[in-house]
């Protein structure tokens, strides 16, 4: 982990798989999923923290890949959107929003599964006002909000069938 | 344009104790780095010029809410997300809760510091107006011993703060409060989420007999510094909560502050609403 110049390697899990990368300390997290790792699923939209177009999780916490330096990622567990289905089914996240038309041109969407996943995992029955926070951190660029809502509305009442 | 990564370093000591070596031995060269929310935009726009950092962020001395019969203690690595959720914090602090949530998204809460909010020394940050209404202290430590000042004397200039090459920031501390106090939190952006403040203020007061026996106001976004506005403080002192005083209230603020035009606001415009939260404050108080 000591880093004096040049890279350094990281060793982590990503989707319950062991992984070891060597990058640069302050690389994106984000690029070295999608760079090395080839988990191109987070997409980089403003590369600023603003857009959530990037999420994953670390530790099971929502965060932005963007804004992660890879040195942080030791020792820790990552989960990207390729981690979110089982190998047989879709979670109710996802399949509501294909149900609900919650996706557009498609690039905000890998976060904002990732945003409400992460939320109902914290809150598995979330009121308006909390799936609206929940999702506050992503943005559509296509303004399709309400059927990103209306998909995170259907999850919740799928998920408790 | 992005930063050439190549040339940036981030090494992880092993313990506190190494990091303060480290930057007793080498003052200047390495700052430190911990949750990312600021320095990784500056890096991402090719505008980090520093190139030496620190990480910070796994350790452990830096982390945790300690609370004693006197005062909550938090670590300068204590995220919003950790503020948000402690118990104590939300019945006795409750500005510092909210200025948490208000920062950010989740995904920047979850990464985001109470300590690099501090030495980020944005004037436009949430938290600081909240902590210098709460007349919070801090624990700046180096490998010659700690001390502690109060957060009213850190920040000196924009961008300039009391903290020496050598030195950490490692734990923030409130006094808890003895008296019933009102507490009265608004920031005011662009948008609930995300966004940066056009104005904040964050202000407590003890109310007895309709009058303002004590009171404390911070406001952000309106000065080089967060600003704890004590001439108005002193004018409200000891006044009755009437339309006077609201009078008063707002020429003595308007005359404390300045505000400049930027990309987020006019001093107008900053002016005026810093004003009217001042007044939304006392009529909150006096209900």
């Amino acid at each position: 982990m000591e880093s004096t110049s040049g890279k350094i390697e990281i060793r982590c899990t990503v989707n319950d798989e062991p992984q070891s990368v060597n990058a640069y300390p302050l690389e994106r997290l984000l690029d070295v999923l999608r760079e090395q790792l080839h988990l191109t699923g987070a997409k980089e939209g403003c590369g600023e923290g603003e857009c959530g177009a990037c999420s994953v999780f670390i530790n099971g916490e929502v965060v932005n890949s963007c804004l992660v330096p890879i040195a942080q990622i030791e020792g820790a567990s990552i989960r990207t959107i390729e981690g979110i289905a089982s190998p047989d089914q879709l979670h109710a996240v996802q399949q509501a929003f294909i149900d609900c038309g919650g996706a557009q041109c498609g690039i905000c969407t890998p976060g904002m599964v990732m945003a409400a996943v992460n939320l109902l995992q914290r809150n598995p029955h979330p009121s308006e006002a909390d799936i609206r926070t929940g999702l506050a951190g992503n943005l559509c660029r296509c303004t399709g909000y309400m059927k990103i809502f209306e998909s995170v509305v259907r999850a919740c009442q799928n998920s408790h069938k | 344009m992005r930063a050439y990564v190549p040339q940036y370093q981030l090494v992880t000591p092993a313990s506190l104790n190494d990091a303060l070596t480290l930057i007793g031995n080498e003052p200047g060269v390495w700052k430190p780095f911990a949750g990312g929310t600021d320095l990784m935009v500056l890096l991402e726009a090719g505008k980090l010029p520093h190139h030496n950092y620190l990480n910070i962020w796994p350790l452990r001395e830096l982390r945790g809410i300690e609370i004693t019969d006197d005062h909550v203690t938090l670590g300068a690595l204590t995220t919003y997300t950790e503020v948000q959720a402690n118990d104590i914090l939300r019945r006795e602090f409750p500005m510092l809760c909210q200025a948490a949530s208000e920062t950010g998204g989740l995904a920047i809460q979850n990464r985001g510091t109470l300590g690099g909010n501090i030495v980020n020394a944005s004037p436009a940050a949430d938290s600081p107006p909240a902590l210098l209404a709460y007349n919070a202290e801090i624990e700046l430590v180096s490998s010659n011993g700690s001390r502690w000042l109060a957060y009213d004397s850190f920040h000196t200039g924009y961008k300039q703060m009391n903290i020496r090459a050598d030195e950490l920031l490692l734990r923030i501390r409130l006094p808890r409060q003895t008296v019933e106090l009102k507490h009265y939190y608004r920031k005011v952006g662009t948008r609930k989420a995300q966004a940066i403040s056009k104005v904040c203020l964050a202000a407590v007061a003890r109310v007895a007999d309709g009058r303002i026996a004590d009171t404390r106001i911070a406001v952000g976004s309106v000065a080089p510094v967060v600003l704890r506005c004590k001439q108005t403080e002193n004018a409200l002192r000891g006044n009755e909560l009437n339309d006077d005083t609201m009078t008063l209230a707002r020429a003595t603020l308007t005359s404390e502050i300045a505000p400049i035009d930027d990309v987020r606001s006019t001093a107008d415009y900053r002016l005026r609403v810093a004003a009217n939260l001042l007044v939304d404050f006392l009529k909150t108080a006096r209900s």
